[in-house]
C-alpha cells in the first residue's frame, strides 16, 4: 500500500522523514520525553482521553523485568477508519512513536494488535519493520545508544469490537476471550503477563514524533485549552468527500460538514455507535473535550435518513459485540434493542420507553467496561433529538398519508 | 516457556485475594477510608466488599463466591467510589488508597434493582417449580430488592435444551445467571475444564466443548458446580421419584446405607447452623419414610480399610521383597468416584496405582445383595439398595458397568445428602425434632475410623490405625495421642507425613498365607500424602510423573472434592470453608465418643470374615465381591 | 475425518506449536493459521492444540466462538463478509447482498453446495468511506456496486 493521496495536517500529515523522531528522542533522556509528552497535554485518541503522560509516567515509575508498549490498532467503532490511514500511509510515525514510548517507560517490546478485518495490511506493515530493523530504528542499541533496545511483533485479532478497550485487548493477547478486566489494577501495572503495560491508540503514538520534535508547548498551542494539538476525523455517511482529515480541535460541526461537501444535513452522529448523535440545531458545538469528545468517527446523515433504522443498526452492533460477561451490557443492550423494535412495530409505550432511557443511565455507571459504559448513548440522544420524527411516524393513516 | 497451566483467572485479577501485607498494622499497611460515612482502618489491598462484611455493611452479591477467583461480572454488589465517574464492583475493588465508598446511594440502589430486573427478565422457569425455592440467591436478591413484577419482561420459552444425559449433574441453562461461578469451580478451583463461556453478546452461555452434552465431555461428576451455583441452573440428577415408588411397593425391601458426611451436614438442610451431627435422629427419618432397612456405610470404610490396607501391605511385599510391581507404589485410594474418574481420564497411565478396593458404597451393595440377602433369607432381585451420600459422582459410580458383581445392580440408587434432606421433608419430618435411633444389624457396629472417611485425610487416618497395629503389633495411641493422627488432618491442599516403622510384632494369622514375618518392615519408613481436590491431586500427579517426593510414598489417599467427602457435591449448598470446617469438627468429635475407632477391631469386621469372605482380606472372595476394575478413559473428546 | 487426515493436521498443529510456542498466548495466531488455510477449526484440531498448550479443549472452543473470524463449524473455501455496519448500510449494502445471494442461489450465513463460497455478514471493516465494502478471505473490496461484488466473487475462485 501506498500513498495514494496528498493529505494536509498541522501534526499527523505534516512532512516527516523517517527516523527524525526517534533520533531527537534518543538525544533526550526519559524525564525530558515524558515531561515534553505533559507540556503538550496530549490525551489519548482512542476515544477515552485519558491524559498519555500520566499513564506513561505510571509505567515508567512501575518496577519490573518487562514492560509492553502496545498499540491499540483494534479499531472498530462504527465509521473509523483514521488508524487505517495511518498505518497505511504513515507507518513510520506510529511505529517511531512506540519506539519513544518504549524508550521513556523503559520497555523493551511493542506490540501492535492489529484488527483482524485489517489483515490485508500486515504484510506492508512487516516489511516496513524489516527495514527498520535495517536501519537500525528496531533492534539492539538503537541508533547506537548503548542499552536501548526495542522491537515490534505485530499481532493480529480477529474480529471482536470489544478488543479495542485496553484490557480487553491484554486478554486477547493472552489468549483469552476478549473480556474486559477488572480494575484496578491498571495496565500500567499489572498489564501484560501481569507486567506494566502502557497500551496507546494508533493516532496517539502517531503524534508522539512530531511532539518530541516540536515539543509539547508547541503542540499545545494547537487546539482550544482543554484540548490540545489536532484531531484526525474519519467521515463518512452523507457527503461528497468522505475521508480521514486532520483539524484542530475546537472545529464546529457547521465548518465540518463544510469541508466535507455535506448538504441537507440532519444529524450528525459524533463518536460512532457508541457516540452521540447531533441533531442540526446543535450544529454550532464544537468538537473538544469541552463540548463534544470524540474518537474522531463522524457519520453524517442527511434529510431523508430515517433516524430509527440507524438507531437499530447501532443497536444491533452492541447487541453482537457486547462480550456478554456483564449483566447491564449483555442484557441491557438487548432491552435497548427490543425497545427501537417496539417502537418500529408501533408497539411501545411512553412509560416503557422511560424505564429504558433509565435502564440505559444504569448501564453508563453499572457496566464494567467502556462498551457497556457508552452503547447506550446513541440510545439516549436519538431518542431525545429527533422524537419528533420517531413518534410521529405512526400518525401516517390519520394524516391521510 | 511460559505456560498458564495453573489457573485461568487473568492475572490482574488474582492478587487481590493473596498480597495483603504480613503486617497490617506497620505502617504502610493499611488504608484509611470511609465507608458510609463510618471512618474505617483496612490492610491494604482489602476489597471493598471485605471491608464492608468485616463491618457488618451488607453489599448484596451473586456472582462472588469465597471459594473462587474474582470475576467482577454480575454488576450487583456495586457501590459509589467518590470521584468515581462509575460505580465499582466491591468484590473485584481491592483498596488501595483513602476513598469514601457510598453502598446504598439512590444510583447505587437503582443499578442493583436494574441489573436484577434484567436477571429476571431472562431467567426462564417459576420458582415454585424449582428445586432450589427457597434457597437460590436470584430469588433472595428478588425477594431484597422488592422485585413484584417483570420490569423488563420475562422469557416465555425456554431457550435450551435441559441436559440430562450424565448420571451426576443436570444443567438446565435456562436459570443460568453467567455469573461463571461454575467456570471458575471447574477450570480454576478443580482444574477439570469442562465449563466455559461460550459465544460473545447475547448468546453467550455456558457450554462444553462443542455444546457437546454433559456425558460426552470429561466431566468427572464431582459436582462441584452445583454446590457453588447460585440458581437451579445446576442440580444433581435426581432419583426421588424413583426411590418413592420402590419404597411404595410392598413387594420390594428398599435398603439405605448413608455415609459418614450427610449425617455430619443434613441439619444445614433444617436451618440448623453448620457442624451438627445428626445421626440418630437420621437414622429415625429413614425408618419413618419407610426404608425397609437403616445401614451405616461406615461398616463397609471398614471392610475398605480391611481390604484396602491388605492390598496396600501385598503390594508393598511384593515391591520390596519380591521385587515385582514396582510400579504399583503408591497406591492411591480409590472410595472418591470423581477422583477415580479424573484419574482415568488425565492419568490413565496410573489405573494400575489405584487400589481396587471398591468404595465403601459399592462394597455395601454388594454385600446387601448376596451376603444380606442370604442371612435374611431375601430374593435379591426384590432388594432395592439405596446410598445416601453426599457425592454426585456416587449416582455415576453406581452406575458403572462393571459394578454387578452381586449378580445384580449393586447399588440401585445414589442419593445425595439434599434430595433425602427433601424426602424427609415430603414425609412432613423436621429432622432436629426427632427421636435418636442406632442402625439396624447385622452392619450396625461401624468404627470411628469409618466415620472419618469423610473428612479429607480420614482415609488415610483409618488406614495407618489398622495397619500400624497390625505391622508394630502395638497400640496407635503410643504414638499419636488419643489416635488421633493430626497431621493428617486439616484443610492444607496436600498433606505429606512420614512414619518410621522401629518395631514389628508378629504376622496377624489372616496375613500367614502371604508371609510369616514383617522383618522386611522393620526400620523402614512409611511415606504417605493426601491430597483433596482435583487440582490439588493434580500437583501430586504431576510431581509423580516427574519423579518428585510424592513418586517416593507408600500411599496416597485423594479425594475429587475440597475438603474430601464432606464438602461433596452432594451437600447442601451454600458451601465455604468455614462450613466446611465446621462439618469436619462433627465428624471428628463423633469418631472421639465412639467405643470403637479402629476398623480391624469392629467384631461385624470379624465376622464377616469368619463367616462369609473365608479366605481372608484380598482373598478370592472378596476379590469377586468387593473389589472391581478401572478403565484408561483419557483426554480425547469423540 | 479420516486417520491421515488427522496425522497430517496433528503434523500442522506441531509445527505451529515449534513457530509460536506452547504458551497460551500463542494460541490465537495458531488458531488463526488453522482457519485460514482449512477456513475451521476441527473438534480434532482443537482438541490438539488444547493439548500442546496444556489448556482444556472448552477453551479452545470458548475462544473460537468468541471471535467472530474463528469458526469451529465448516466453512466454504471462499469465506464473503459484507460490511452492514451503519456506513455501509447506507450505502446499499442490500443491493450487494441480494446480488450475491442471487448468484450464488445461497442466503446469508449459508455455503454454496460446491463447497466455494459462503456469505456472511460482519460488522465495522473500517472502510466506511470507501463502501459498501466486503471481504473475501483476507482481501477487501470497495465502492461495490452488484455487478462488482459478483465480478471480485468469480476472480477469487478463477
Amino acid at each position: 500500500m501506498e500513498k495514494t493521496k496528498e493529505r494536509n495536517g498541522k501534526v499527523l500529515f505534516s512532512n516527516y522523514s523517517l527516523g527524525e523522531g526517534v533520533r531527537k528522542a534518543l538525544s533526550l533522556s526519559r524525564d525530558d520525553i515524558l515531561f515534553e509528552v505533559k507540556d503538550s497535554k496530549l490525551k489519548g485518541r482512542g476515544g477515552a482521553g485519558f491524559p498519555v503522560s500520566t499513564k506513561w509516567m505510571l509505567a515508567a515509575a512501575a518496577i519490573a523485568e518487562e514492560k509492553y508498549v502496545i498499540c491499540n490498532a483494534d479499531e472498530g467503532e462504527p465509521g473509523t477508519f483514521k488508524d487505517r490511514v495511518l498505518l497505511v500511509e504513515y507507518p513510520e510515525l506510529v511505529f517511531e512513536g512506540m519506539i519513544i514510548a518504549g524508550y521513556a517507560i523503559g520497555a523493551k517490546n511493542g506490540i501492535v494488535y492489529l484488527r483482524g478485518e485489517y489483515e490485508y495490511i500486515r504484510k506492508s506493515l512487516e516489511d516496513f519493520l524489516e527495514q527498520m530493523r535495517k536501519d537500525n530504528l528496531l533492534g539492539k542499541n538503537i541508533l547506537n545508544k548503548e542499552g536501548f533496545d526495542f522491537d515490534i511483533k505485530i499481532f493480529l485479532g480477529s474480529a471482536a469490537y470489544i478488543c479495542g478497550e485496553e484490557t480487553a485487548l491484554i486478554e486477547s493477547l493472552e489468549g483469552n476471550r476478549g473480556e474486559a478486566r477488572n480494575r484496578p489494577p491498571y495496565p500500567v501495572n499489572t498489564g501484560f503477563n501481569g507486567m506494566p503495560t502502557s497500551v496507546n491508540n494508533v493516532e496517539t503514538l502517531g503524534c508522539i514524533p512530531h511532539i518530541i520534535l516540536n515539543g509539547g508547548e508547541w503542540y499545545n498551542t494547537l487546539g482550544t485549552e482543554k484540548s490540545s494539538g489536532t484531531k484526525l476525523f474519519s467521515v463518512s455517511g452523507d457527503c461528497e468527500k468522505p475521508d480521514v482529515y486532520e483539524w484542530e480541535w475546537g472545529i464546529t460541526i457547521n465548518e465540518l460538514l463544510e469541508k466535507v461537501g455535506a448538504k441537507n444535513t440532519k444529524a450528525v452522529q459524533v463518536g460512532g455507535a457508541s457516540g452521540i448523535c447531533v441533531p442540526k440545531s446543535q450544529f454550532d458545538r464544537k468538537i473538544s473535550y469541552e463540548d463534544i469528545p470524540t474518537g474522531g468517527s463522524i457519520i453524517i446523515f442527511d434529510e431523508n435518513r430515517d433516524m430509527l433504522k440507524v438507531l437499530k443498526n447501532f443497536m444491533e452492533f452492541f447487541v453482537e459485540e457486547s462480550c456478554g460477561q456483564c449483566t447491564p451490557c449483555r442484557i441491557g443492550n438487548t432491552k435497548l434493542l427490543e425497545g427501537v423494535e417496539m417502537i418500529e412495530n408501533e408497539e411501545y409505550t411512553f412509560s416503557y420507553l422511560n424505564k429504558l432511557k433509565d435502564l440505559g443511565k444504569t448501564m453508563q455507571v453499572a457496566s464494567k467496561c467502556g462498551l457497556g459504559q457508552s452503547s447506550p448513548n446513541s440510545f439516549l440522544s436519538i431518542l431525545e433529538n429527533f422524537k419528533d420524527e420517531i413518534f410521529s411516524h405512526e400518525a401516517g393513516v390519520e394524516n391521510g398519508k | 516457556m511460559e505456560n498458564k497451566k495453573n489457573g485461568r483467572a487473568p492475572v490482574s485479577q488474582k492478587p487481590h485475594r493473596i498480597e495483603k501485607p504480613e503486617h497490617p498494622e506497620q505502617i504502610g499497611g493499611s488504608v484509611r477510608i470511609q465507608i458510609n460515612e463510618k471512618e474505617l482502618v483496612v490492610p491494604l489491598g482489602t476489597t471493598i466488599l471485605e471491608a464492608c462484611r468485616d463491618n457488618q455493611i451488607h453489599v448484596p452479591t451473586l456472582c462472588h463466591h469465597d471459594d473462587l477467583c474474582i470475576a467482577g461480572v454480575c454488576r450487583v454488589c456495586v457501590v459509589e467510589v467518590e470521584n468515581m465517574r462509575t460505580l465499582q464492583a466491591s468484590c473485584a475493588f481491592p483498596i488501595t488508597a483513602p476513598i469514601k465508598i457510598n453502598t446504598a446511594t439512590p444510583m447505587v440502589r437503582k443499578a442493583r434493582k436494574h441489573i436484577i430486573d434484567l436477571l429476571l427478565s431472562e431467567h426462564y422457569g417459576e420458582c415454585y417449580s424449582c428445586f432450589r425455592n427457597n434457597n437460590c440467591e436470584l430469588q433472595t436478591l428478588a425477594k431484597e430488592y422488592g422485585v413484584d413484577h417483570y420490569n423488563f419482561g420475562h422469557i416465555e420459552k425456554p431457550k435450551y435444551k435441559v441436559d440430562t444425559s450424565s448420571f451426576s449433574v443436570v444443567r438446565d441453562m435456562d436459570k443460568c445467571v453467567l455469573c461463571k461461578r461454575c467456570i471458575r469451580t471447574c477450570i480454576d478451583l478443580q482444574e477439570v475444564g469442562v465449563l466455559e463461556a461460550v459465544g460473545r453478546g447475547d448468546e453467550t452461555h455456558i457450554g462444553t466443548f462443542l455444546d457437546k452434552q454433559l456425558s460426552d465431555v470429561i466431566c468427572i461428576n464431582c459436582g462441584q458446580c452445583i454446590n457453588r451455583c447460585p440458581t437451579g441452573a445446576l442440580r444433581a440428577n435426581d432419583p426421588r421419584d424413583e426411590i418413592w415408588e420402590a419404597i411404595d411397593n410392598p413387594k420390594k425391601h428398599v435398603v439405605i446405607q448413608t455415609a459418614p458426611s450427610p449425617r455430619a451436614a443434613i441439619g444445614e438442610e433444617f436451618g440448623l447452623e453448620a457442624g451438627h451431627s445428626m445421626t440418630g435422629e437420621l437414622n429415625t427419618a429413614m425408618r419413618r419414610i419407610g426404608f425397609d432397612k437403616v445401614f451405616d456405610t461406615n461398616f463397609t470404610a471398614d471392610l475398605t480399610i480391611m481390604e484396602e490396607g491388605t492390598e496396600l501391605i501385598l503390594r508393598l511385599y511384593n515391591a520390596l521383597v519380591k521385587g515385582e510391581d514396582a510400579n504399583k507404589v503408591p497406591q492411591f485410594t480409590s472410595c472418591s468416584p470423581g477422583w477415580v474418574k479424573y484419574l482415568e481420564h488425565f492419568y490413565p497411565e496410573y489405573i494400575d496405582n489405584l487400589s481396587s478396593a471398591k468404595s465403601p458404597q459399592q462394597m455395601f451393595g454388594a454385600v446387601i445383595k448376596t451376603l444380606y440377602a442370604q442371612e435374611a433369607n431375601i430374593d435379591p432381585a426384590d432388594i432395592v439398595t439405596v446410598a445416601v451420600m453426599p457425592c454426585s459422582a456416587k449416582k455415576f459410580e453406581c452406575n458403572r458397568p462393571e459394578m454387578v458383581d452381586s449378580g445384580f445392580k449393586d447399588v440401585d440408587y445414589g442419593l445425595t445428602t439434599r434430595e433425602l434432606a427433601q424426602m424427609i421433608k415430603e414425609t412432613g419430618i423436621h429432622l432436629p425434632e426427632l427421636p435418636k435411633s442406632e442402625f439396624d444389624d447385622p452392619f450396625g457396629n461401624a468404627s470411628g475410623a469409618g466415620l472419618i472417611f469423610g473428612a479429607t485425610g480420614g482415609v488415610m487416618e483409618a488406614a495407618l490405625r489398622t495397619v500400624v497395629e497390625l505391622v508394630t503389633g502395638g497400640k496407635v495411641e503410643d504414638l499419636f495421642e488419643n489416635a488421633n493422627i493430626t497431621p493428617l488432618r486439616g484443610f492444607e491442599g496436600i498433606r505429606y507425613v512420614e512414619l518410621p516403622i522401629a518395631e514389628v510384632g508378629e504376622v496377624p494369622e489372616m496375613y500367614k498365607r502371604y508371609f510369616d514375618t514383617w522383618d522386611w518392615l522393620k526400620g523402614a519408613t512409611l511415606k504417605v500424602a493426601v491430597a483433596h481436590g482435583t487440582a490439588n491431586a493434580k500437583k501430586v500427579m504431576e510431581d509423580i510423573k516427574a519423579g518428585g517426593k510424592f513418586s517416593e510414598c507408600h500411599f496416597i489417599e485423594f479425594m475429587g472434592c475440597p475438603g474430601g467427602c464432606l464438602g461433596g457435591g452432594g451437600q447442601p449448598i451454600p458451601t465455604n470453608a468455614t462450613i466446611r470446617a465446621k462439618r469436619a469438627e462433627a465428624i471428628y468429635a463423633e469418631d472421639e465418643g465412639l467405643p470403637i475407632r479402629k476398623s480391624h477391631e469392629n467384631p461385624h469386621i470379624g465376622y464377616i470374615y469368619e463367616n462369609f469372605l473365608t479366605d481372608g482380606p484380598c482373598g478370592h472372595k472378596s476379590h469377586e465381591l468387593l473389589h472391581t476394575t478401572y478403565t484408561k478413559r483419557g483426554e480425547y473428546i469423540a | 475425518m479420516l486417520v491421515f487426515e488427522k496425522t497430517f493436521l496433528a503434523e500442522e498443529i506441531e509445527q505451529l506449536i515449534e513457530k509460536y510456542g506452547n504458551a497460551r498466548s500463542a494460541l490465537l495466531p495458531i488458531l488463526q493459521e488453522i482457519q485460514s488455510k482449512h477456513r475451521y477449526i476441527s473438534d480434532y484440531a482443537q482438541q490438539e492444540v488444547a493439548r500442546h498448550l496444556s489448556i482444556q479443549p472448552v477453551e479452545v472452543y470458548s475462544v473460537i466462538s468468541f471471535y467472530a473470524f474463528l469458526n469451529s463449524e465448516p466453512k466454504g473455501r471462499n469465506i464473503v463478509r459484507v460490511c452492514k455496519t451503519i456506513s455501509c448500510d447506507m450505502k446499499n449494502k442490500i443491493s450487494i447482498v441480494k446480488a450475491i445471494e442471487r448468484e450464488l442461489g445461497i442466503k446469508m450465513g449459508e455455503t454454496t453446495d460446491d463447497n466455494k463460497f459462503t456469505i456472511e455478514y460482519t460488522n465495522c471493516l473500517g472502510l466506511c468511506d470507501e463502501g459498501p465494502a466486503m471481504g473475501i478471505n483476507e482481501q477487501v473490496f470497495t465502492k461495490l456496486t452488484p455487478e462488482t461484488a459478483v465480478k471480485h466473487l468469480h476472480e477469487v475462485v478463477g
